[in-house]
């Protein structure tokens, strides 16, 4: 039984494996940002929040993709607009706006005739059933983000440092976060036709947190958190082979549970 | 020089975080070389005013000129330092990284941190007595060291204006006296510098202070003002 096999004999598979790599390392990148910041909240709420705009362009005969920006905009709209009219704070305007997305989105697909089915879609995607036109629009928006987090790296890292010293320092902060929000917003949008919105969330957020246990640097948790990514991906793909568990929640508990292998040898490493 | 512009110029200056809690009207004038301390109790507004002038909150009334401009576009030649500066355990920075900062503005997004921009970090970080600790990573330091840090931080940006707020907090009596000198010393390179105190004897040592009271604000020489308070007490 060897690890590569299934790949080898199985096209699809590959076209998978591929699609899954460019989500992890897509993900690695907005993803650091996310946990240093401790926007993993918001994250969630954007990965979720395209499902009523998913939904509904499905229900309407529109790309999936297009309605994923619509709730994803609507999402970070709303988000501020809470934020700029009330004294409520942040996590609140996110819970609001998470759940009732989310609710809004089971009611528009419970007015489908395969509930359950389009739902588990959206949840869970069909990474096997990755085409090459997704590999292409995966590949377009990863080189656009790390362009962005290349390009930017200085005010990002200030703005993860303390957004009044970026804003000392000349940039505009608020401008810089709507930027990060909307990085994680087309990571979403663009990876979770291929590994649905729950994987796209634990992509965000695992590799990441893994990473910033070790990693001493920007550049390295974002190069160690795809590289966890993509192992996840890999991983994830070889139990749905040979166990046939669901491969898209297969990834996000391999993702998980490195996580937590992470933090077992960092305690070791600490007490040695 | 042909015309030198007033380092910061207030006249009838209203500020605050809300139009409920606003500070009492400033009127003030320094220039280049000057050192003001602003006095008052807690909820006075000295922090309030040290982020107007740096342009993180908008004046409410009057007028604020600050290095002959608007805070907003003299922002790269002043440096700010806040009470409290929470740094996030996570982040991924040692001691000079944060000190090197200094540079993310002057230098722009791809410009090169230069040889010579690592040598004035260096000093800086030395100026602070801070060297030996710089290559820690900032969440492994203590408050003093990292107060250090973040005041090396405010050396290297060599701007002219120079805001702290409380800058001796956490310091012990070796960092203190590391911050006098480094405060001298921008002093006789022209750089202003403002600083919100509850210290008096440091605020009678400034060439002006600003007395924020409840009703009115008072702006003179630093020493016969500081000397009105004891009266008054």
């Amino acid at each position: 039984m060897s690890l590569l096999q299934p790949f080898l004999d199985n096209p699809f598979l590959l076209t998978a494996l591929t699609a899954g790599v460019l989500a992890a390392c897509s993900c690695a990148i907005v993803g650091t940002y996310m946990v240093l910041r401790g926007l993993s909240f918001i994250g969630d709420a954007l990965s979720h929040g395209v499902l009523p705009g998913v939904a509904g362009a499905l229900l309407l005969g529109f790309p999936g993709l297009w309605g994923a920006a619509v709730g994803s905009a609507a999402m970070i709209g709303g988000i501020s607009l809470i934020g700029r009219r009330t004294r409520l704070s942040g996590d609140t305007a996110i819970g609001l706006l998470f759940v009732g997305m989310l609710a809004l989105g089971v009611v528009i697909v419970s007015r489908s005739n395969s509930f359950s089915g389009d739902l588990i879609k959206i949840l869970f995607g069909e990474i096997l059933g990755s085409t090459m036109a997704d590999l292409m629009l995966q590949s377009t928006a990863l080189a656009l983000l790390g362009f962005l987090a290349w390009l930017l790296r200085r005010p990002f890292l200030l703005l993860c440092f303390s957004p009044e010293h970026a804003q000392v320092s000349g940039y505009n902060p608020k401008a810089l976060h709507v930027l990060m929000l909307t990085m994680i917003a087309t990571t979403v949008i663009v990876s979770f036709q291929t590994v649905g919105t729950m994987l796209v969330f634990g992509l965000l957020v695992a590799p990441a947190a893994t990473a910033a246990l070790f990693a001493r640097r920007m550049s390295r948790i974002m190069l160690v958190a795809g590289s966890l990514g993509s192992l996840s991906v890999f991983l994830g793909l070889n139990a749905s082979y040979w166990f046939n568990f669901a491969a898209g929640a297969s990834i996000t508990v391999t993702a998980v549970a490195l996580f937590f292998g992470g933090l077992f040898v960092k305690g070791l490493v600490q007490r040695v | 020089m042909s015309e030198t512009h007033p380092s910061v110029r207030a006249v009838h200056l209203h500020t605050g975080y809300e139009r409920s809690n606003v500070l009492p009207a400033v009127d003030l004038e320094l220039f280049p070389g000057h050192s003001l301390a602003l006095v008052g109790g807690n909820g006075s507004g000295k922090t309030a005013l040290l982020r107007t002038i740096a342009g993180l909150l908008a004046p409410i009334s009057g007028r604020l000129e600050v290095l002959g401009t608007t805070p907003i576009k003299a922002v790269r030649r002043l440096a700010w330092l806040g009470q409290f500066t929470t740094t996030n355990p996570l982040l991924p920075l040692r001691g000079r990284d944060v000190v090197r900062m200094a540079f993310y503005g002057e230098r722009g997004l791809w410009k090169r941190i230069t040889v010579s921009d690592e040598l004035v970090v260096d000093q800086a970080l030395e100026a602070m007595g801070a060297a030996e600790f710089a290559r820690q990573p900032i969440s492994d330091l203590s408050g003093g060291q990292r107060q250090r840090i973040y005041l090396s931080y405010v050396l290297a940006r060599r701007a002219e204006l120079v805001l702290l707020d409380e800058p001796m907090s956490n310091l012990d009596s070796g960092g203190m006296l590391k911050y006098y000198e480094a405060v001298t010393a921008l002093g006789l390179r022209g750089a202003t510098v403002i600083t919100a105190t509850h210290n008096l004897e440091d605020a009678a040592d400034c060439d002006f202070a600003l007395v924020l009271g409840a009703e009115e604000s008072r702006f003179g020489p630093g020493r016969e003002l500081v000397a009105s308070l004891g009266h008054h007490h």
